[in-house]
């Protein structure tokens, strides 16, 4: 366990973050599995391209072949003969809100994953571990959907123009007013899809001639509006700030790469959470850093808005920093919310510049009434502007359910990956024939769970990604945690070498890791 | 109940050399083969074990002894 020391003062509480090592043994055992896979690879694909077995992917007609290839085969491989094997762990049918408990329209395969036929059987009450629903607002009764049919019934369901149109509600401007005050920031708005938010905006905000700092493990929409703005990209290691740190005085020394003029701007962008380790960025370092160098800094919160923090306000409000430090707030309100769409907060000038500059609001349809009205109630709870605790409740819950969650699974003895106060939590499989096997037993005990393999990890590093939830009670996780340590012991996923005593509800501090049994 | 344990206990094994390998995965045709395979190299393994092991351990036994005693044997 890398154990992280406090860094002189800019962090108020313990930050406790660890990514254990694969052991040996399982590394070279992955190895041999994929190994394994990749000749059974090679030899079907040597039969369908000798016609002893149909080809069942896309292909070009007879009358095509000739000319340039529409399919590359190749690029192809690791699809056809890894991913199509276990395809029934993804993109599963659900016929309910996706609440803590969900149904899921059961499938069955008979030409092993090519094609799928339901079977009339819906599986009831299956314990949802994969949804973003931090806060528990996905709910189809209650105050937000009782709000949200009201709008509905008043402006109907589409909008049908862009915001410099027609299509600017005096629900948008309500929204953005709310979202500026929850955050603390002088201003913002909002966008109709939370991957549009960051892809459309960030060419707004920077072009050529400037320098963009991302880390390692940047979203795809992040990625994706860097490239687009055309500025320069550089990328640290994952939340390490010595590497950054480095970046930046290389940049502000050297300058541009060939006439030597200093950047026109300097942006670094970060993620709140970062979804795939469940790691949560060092926030504090981030921004002295940002003060040194006099550069700007773009956070991207999608998953950490209103789940963490004691009253959900998100990692700003975790580590205790003003909001007005951060220059570009940006957020979605799929995870916590219980909608869709995103936002971007910042100073008055900057949102100002948006409304006329971005992509978005120039050319993308803006947000559905009842969408923003589920918004305006759902934020509303979350300060306790509607008169009830729930908001407050419901944040205490997300808390105390992480904790639990995680302490239990670390006792148990799997290799769990990120900071401790992170509701994402990644439990590693690293076997390719344990990630179809994994998902199907979960199902099987009425739990559904998401599991992650290449390409959206590294190779050897296949995880299984719970993601808590208010909604759940202490039975469910209890539950939850039975079903899981089962699995653990049939499929022998219980990894880890550090075996931690268990607590008992200590604060967490330093001196807890001398109890460490290695 | 102790037989049903020990075939249940051979049956994890098996389910852990096929996730292990990966045969998990892998249509029954190419499990059957795979199986094959492996079954073949294993034994033939065990054979050349069988039948170089005990030779070979009793050359390197009279070699060593010939260094440190320096007596030949007597064959009566």
């Amino acid at each position: 366990i890398h154990h992280i020391v406090q860094n002189g003062g800019l962090y108020k509480k313990p930050f406790n973050e660890a990514f254990e090592e694969t052991p040996m043994l399982v590394a070279v055992l992955t190895y041999v599995g994929y190994g394994v896979l990749t000749l059974f690879g090679y030899l079907r694909d040597f039969l369908r391209q000798w016609k002893i077995e149909k080809c069942q992917n896309a292909t070009e007609r007879e009358e095509q072949k000739d000319f340039v290839p529409l399919y590359q085969d190749f690029e192809n491989f690791y699809n056809r003969n890894l991913y199509m094997r276990i395809r029934d762990s993804w993109n599963r049918p659900i016929c309910s809100v996706p609440g803590a408990k969900v149904d899921v329209i059961e499938r069955v395969s008979h030409d092993y994953n090519w094609t799928f036929t339901y079977t009339g059987r819906v599986i009831k009450d299956v314990i949802n571990m994969g949804s973003y629903n931090y806060l528990g607002f996905a709910q189809n009764n209650g105050a937000c959907q009782e709000a949200a049919a009201e709008v509905l019934s008043q402006y109907g369901a589409g909008v049908c123009s862009t915001r410099q149109e027609m299509g600017n509600l005096d629900k948008h401007e309500e929204l953005e007013k709310l979202v500026a005050r929850f955050l603390g920031v002088e201003s913002a708005m909002t966008y109709g899809m939370g991957f549009a938010t960051n892809s459309m905006n960030i060419p707004a905000l920077v072009g050529k001639g400037c320098l963009i700092l991302s880390d390692e493990l940047n979203h795809a929409s992040l990625v994706l509006g860097a490239r687009l703005s055309g500025a320069t990209i550089r990328i640290f290691k994952h939340n390490n700030m010595q590497s950054l740190e480095k970046l930046l005085k290389d940049a502000i020394v050297h300058g541009q790469p060939r006439t030597r003029r200093p950047w026109k701007k300097i942006l670094i962008l970060v993620e709140g959470i970062y979804s795939m380790e469940g790691s949560i960025v060092r926030l504090p370092e981030v921004i002295a850093l940002k003060k040194k160098y006099k550069s700007y800094l773009y956070l991207d919160e999608a998953h950490s808005i209103g789940a963490l923090g004691p009253t959900g306000r998100g990692v700003v409000e975790y580590f205790g920093l003003n909001p007005e430090d951060v220059d570009v707030l940006m957020g979605t309100f799929t995870k916590s919310f219980g909608a869709a769409g995103g936002y971007i907060g910042g100073k008055k000038e900057l949102i100002d510049y948006l409304r006329t500059h971005s992509h978005s609001a120039v050319y993308a349809t803006s947000l559905s009434p009842p969408v923003v009205q589920q918004i305006i109630t759902s934020m509303k709870c979350i300060m306790g502007e509607d008169g009830t605790t729930l908001g407050k409740a419901c944040v205490q819950q997300l808390a105390e359910n992480t904790r639990y969650f995680r302490r239990r699974l670390k006792e148990m003895g799997f290799i769990i990956y990120g900071n401790e106060d992170s509701p994402v939590v990644p439990l590693m499989l690293y076997m390719p024939a344990k990630i179809g096997a994994f998902g199907r037993e979960m199902l099987k005990r009425n739990i559904g769970v998401v599991v992650v393999g290449f390409p959206a990890t590294p190779i050897i590093e296949s995880r299984a990604r719970f993601c808590l939830s208010a909604a759940h009670t202490k039975e469910i996780l209890d539950t939850a945690l039975k079903e899981i340590s089962e699995v653990g012991d049939l499929l022998q996923l219980k990894y880890s070498r550090h075996r931690l005593v268990p607590l008992l509800d200590r604060p967490f501090d330093e001196t807890t890791y001398e109890e460490t049994e290695d | 109940m102790d037989i049903k344990r020990v075939k249940d206990y051979f049956y994890w094994l098996y389910f852990q050399y096929l996730l292990i390998t990966c045969s998990y995965v892998l249509e029954p045709w190419e499990q059957s083969m795979f199986h094959t395979i492996t079954v073949t190299v294993f034994a033939m393994v065990l054979y050349t074990a069988y039948v170089f092991i005990p030779i070979h351990v009793r050359l390197a036994f009279e070699f060593f002894s010939q260094m440190f005693g320096g007596q030949p044997e007597s064959t009566v």
